[in-house]
């Protein structure tokens, strides 16, 4: 297996008084896409803010290539190369489409390269170039959220649900977005519900349940075996 | 019985019930105590600020939210006495309907202005009780014909409670006049206030408001209707400053812009709560004894202070009486950083 | 490029099913955000109505939107920073007391400057008073963020005690300073008097403070909507969070936004003092009540809500002034209700992430 990008280890992260982490263990192997399932308030998105730094780890190491990131301020961790899909999508709705784009381009203005490649892979972004980011349709922002991780090369994506609550023409074209940003050979954390989606795009598997990973291993392991989904998923796959 | 009265919130610290119980003797005989003029009309002071200071720890304190026009409330009761008093004639009917009319309307302004800000959020409130607080303020001394300006209005209160009305000779040295009636329903009246308050706070109703302080979102989902449970305890909590206002007006005799309405009582409000322990009600009590009497004592040190560095660059002028509220301030700021708990927090913890 | 090779053809279908259009708003919708924007030639053709003689309207509108222009100068600072990092702060009238103080204290030092004849000397002077006021009021600003603001973040509550009480401390410092007497200055020479424009008086004070906070205006929108900066100002008052996440120092930006902001509240302070030829102490706090309805009603973070509602305020101030002395103030806070009654959330309400 590939050196991890990213691994956790025993992670635990408290929100006010709960105690949503209990010892996250989870690696990320560099080029892969880990995806990270499990039934709803599990623990998923805060694993992934954790390692965003929006909420503070109360015990464990967060390694990013190595580095423990465990106290990092999020900005720098943004900046160690880390793209950020957040469930709510995060999108400024009082700015246009572009400028949306110009912040998410940390490091310098925006490669023009880079930008015709998201317009053909998501084109209404080309065609809402300089509306606002508020009067986008829902697939359209969650278009926009994943665009701007896109729009520079990151060691690491963290993308949570990029699927959720959206038709299935519009997954579909998610779903190609990931596997262009895949076939380049990016790092991905992906959180997703529609384990259609996710069979296809996953390489490894991390499974939480009660704060913690459950089960890990290879994606087709988990596909081809019915019964070992069942047992770990049970009620949360759409789809399958 | 006490623990009944008290609405069983009893002080939870010896040393708290100990100085609680002192005042209390204190102000319930501090014509006897402390004969004279000046420390009657400081107890009498007192009696009415803790009940000030109380409304609005119901409000602060146990609701979390910031008025600024606390002293407004207060002022409409002072007003209401003394317009009653003019236009009435003296007569305790005149105290009577000049106090509820202040009331009420303290509560329906209460209620407006929560009705436009905490609707939205709660931080509205603070700057539009600040808005409309100034605006009542300049108003009331710009409207000369109604409420007698800049200059106030002095009026008459029932000849039973003004030094002219004797009825006995003398009890342990102290006359026996309307001075003293009227100091007695200065400090009745605002034992009863304060009882209320404490009720009201220990009631069902009071935990629901001590619940959306701690987290408004919670309460809301649990089903409180928070916009509602707030709106009425400014109303009450304003209701209340209206009365102590009435009281004050009695007590002196005089309502002016500066006497009852100014920002500086707002800021003395503010300070007791916080010094004496937000969200405590018996804080109300100790806030309002230490900061009157340091009021009326300290400054005279300070006066004293500053005539000795006479010479001395800056430090005479930050020591003179008139920067009393620059080292208020300095206090408050500190207070609220390191001691937010207030003195009876402390009290209780160090139990 | 390897990744143009991966893509496969759209599926037909997949376009038709999704079509991405932007909802068609109809005409009143359409013209909704634009609608606040109206109201100010609104008020002043009300006023108009309201007003007699011509010219009188003239010479109030024009000190109305001078007195808007300064009250937008000082508030502008107060709903970024509020939009940004949620901290209200009820000392920024500070600012504003000691930005006159600093300012005009330089001016009295010109005097030689100010009361020449020479307009060239005239503007060094300013220029000085005005540099002056607001590196005093930036580097105030500074500090207290640190010591009072920084230690309350995220409670509101603290927040209000701590800024008031840091307000009456300052104004207190203030006193210590300059002595308790309110300090009466004298316009320079060039601004001072009036020019006439059809057969109205208009005070050229009143003329050079439109220009100034107009300039202002325009210079922060660009500095909003064409800067980097200003998209990091922007975005952050809508989702500071998501602003960190892409590797933005938010804390940094609003260190800076907050000493801005102190700052133009000292250029306002200084103004204001030369509108009023008078300062005291407490001009801070009494100029916080019209600050605090400006904001409200333009909308908390809105700059634009704030530039509107300053207008509105300045207007409504002059015009029922003229008419009846004593309802100034009551006509603004009756002006602020029924804002909010109209838009519960001010003018221009700021879209906040949940």
């Amino acid at each position: 297996m590939p050196e991890p990008i990213l691994s956790l280890e025993g992670v635990f992260t408290d929100i006010a008084q709960y105690h949503v982490l209990q010892g996250v263990d989870l690696t990320v192997p560099a080029g892969e896409v880990t995806m990270l399932l499990g039934r709803n308030g599990v623990g998923k998105t805060t694993t992934l803010k954790t390692v965003m730094g929006h909420w503070r780890a109360r015990e464990g190491r967060i390694l990013l290539d190595g580095t423990d990131i465990a106290r990092t301020p999020t900005p720098d961790i943004a900046r160690m190369g880390v793209g950020y899909v957040p469930e709510d999508m995060g999108i400024f709705a009082n700015l246009s489409v572009e400028e949306n784009m110009v912040l998410a381009a940390v490091t310098g203005p925006i490669d023009p390269a880079r930008r015709d490649w998201i317009f053909s892979v998501f084109p209404p972004l080309k065609t809402f170039w300089s509306s606002a980011a508020g009067n986008l349709s829902g697939g359209q922002k969650q278009m926009l959220s994943i665009a701007r991780a896109m729009i520079e090369e990151r060691r690491l994506y963290l993308i949570d649900e990029p699927t959720k609550g959206l038709a299935p023409a519009i997954i579909s074209t998610m779903a190609r977005a990931l596997r262009e940003l895949k076939a380049q050979g990016a790092s991905i954390l992906l959180v997703e519900q529609n384990f259609s989606v996710a069979k296809a795009l996953g390489d490894g598997v991390q499974v939480m349940d009660d704060g913690r990973v459950i089960w890990s291993g290879r994606m087709a392991e988990l596909a081809g075996d019915a019964a070992l989904q069942e047992r770990l998923m049970g009620l949360s796959l759409e789809g399958a | 019985m006490l623990v009944k009265l008290l609405s069983g919130d009893s002080p939870r610290s010896p040393l708290l019930a100990l100085i609680l119980l002192a005042i209390l003797i204190a102000l319930a005989f501090a014509p006897f105590l402390f004969p004279g003029i000046r420390s009657v009309d400081t107890a009498a002071r007192i009696c009415i600020f803790i009940v000030l200071v109380a409304s609005y720890d119901l409000l602060l304190g146990y609701t979390g939210i910031v008025s600024f026009a606390h002293t407004m409330f207060f002022g409409m009761g002072a007003y209401g006495v003394a317009l009653a008093s003019v236009h009435m004639g003296r007569g305790f009917d005149a105290l009577a309907v000049g106090t509820l009319a202040g009331a009420a309307l303290a509560a329906v302004f209460a209620f407006l202005i929560a009705l436009f800000s905490l609707r939205v959020r709660a931080i509205f409130f603070a700057m539009i009780t600040l808005a409309v607080a100034s605006a009542v303020a300049v108003l009331v001394s710009q409207l000369s014909q109604i409420t007698g300006g800049e200059d106030g209005l002095t009026f008459l209160i029932p000849r039973e409670l003004t030094p002219a009305f004797r009825f006995g000779d003398e009890l342990f040295g102290v006359r026996l006049n309307g001075k003293l009636l009227n100091y007695y329903l200065v400090f009745l009246a605002s034992l009863a206030l304060f009882l209320l308050l404490l009720r009201i706070v220990n009631s069902p109703f009071g935990r629901v408001l001590q619940a959306i302080r701690e987290n408004d979102f919670r309460a809301e989902s649990i089903g409180y209707r928070v916009v509602a449970y707030r709106t009425t305890a400014t109303c009450i909590s304003a209701a209340v400053a209206a009365f102590a206002g009435a009281l004050y007006a009695v007590w002196i005799r005089y309502v002016g812009p500066d006497a009852v309405l100014s920002f500086d009582i707002m800021l003395d409000i503010l300070l007791m709560v916080v010094i004496g322990g937000m969200g405590t009600m018996y804080g109300a009590v100790i806030g309002a004894v230490l900061l009157l009497i340091a009021q009326n004592y300290l400054q005279e040190l300070m006066g004293l202070g500053a005539g000795a560095f006479e010479g001395v660059p800056i430090l005479p002028e930050l020591l003179s009486a008139d920067r009393w509220l620059l080292w208020l301030g300095i206090l408050f700021v500190l207070s609220v950083y390191f001691f937010p708990t207030g003195i009876v927090g402390r009290l209780r913890q160090g139990r | 490029m390897a990744h143009a090779e991966q893509r496969e053809a759209p599926p037909a279908g997949d376009e038709v099913a999704h079509r991405p259009t932007m909802t068609r708003a109809g005409l009143t919708d359409r013209l909704a955000p634009w609608m606040p924007f109206l109201l100010v030639p609104v008020l002043a053709v009300l006023g108009w109505l309201a007003i007699p003689s011509t010219s009188s309207w003239l010479t109030l509108t024009v000190s109305g939107l001078a007195m808007g222009m300064m009250i937008f100068i000082m508030a502008s600072g107060l709903t970024l920073v509020f939009g940004l990092m949620d901290v209200i702060n009820f000392g920024h009238g500070a600012f504003v007391s000691v930005g006159a103080f600093v300012g005009v204290s330089m001016l009295l030092v010109l005097a030689n400057m100010t009361e020449a004849p020479s307009l060239m000397l005239n503007l060094l002077a300013m220029l000085a008073a005005v540099i002056a006021a607001m590196v005093a009021t930036g580097a105030l600003g500074w500090a207290f963020e640190r010591v009072i603001v920084k230690p309350v973040y995220g409670a509101h509550l603290k927040q209000i005690l701590v800024t008031m009480g840091g307000l009456i401390v300052i104004e207190q410092l203030i006193v210590v300073l300059w002595g308790p007497e309110e300090i009466y200055i004298l316009r320079p020479e060039a601004l001072q008097g009036a020019v006439t424009f059809a057969g109205a008086a208009l005070e050229k004070y009143r003329l050079v403070a439109v220009g100034i906070g107009l300039a202002l205006f325009i210079a922060m929108r660009l500095v909003l909507r064409r800067t980097k900066i200003g998209l990091i100002v922007r975005a952050g008052v809508e989702n500071g969070p998501m602003v960190e996440a892409m590797g933005y120092r938010l804390r940094r930006v609003f260190i800076g936004v907050f000493i801005a902001g102190s700052a133009l509240a000292g250029l306002g302070g200084v103004m204001w003092g030369l509108y009023q030829e008078l300062i005291t102490a407490h001009m801070g706090q009494e100029i916080m009540i019209l600050i605090f309805i400006v904001v409200i009603i333009g909308g908390l973070g809105s700059v634009e809500g704030c530039f509107i509602g300053a207008l509105l305020v300045g207007l409504m101030q002059n015009y029922v002034a003229f008419l009846e002395p004593k309802a100034a103030l009551v006509s603004n806070i009756a002006l602020m209700v029924a804002i909010l009654m109209w838009r519960p959330q001010g003018m221009i309400p700021v879209v906040k992430a949940k």
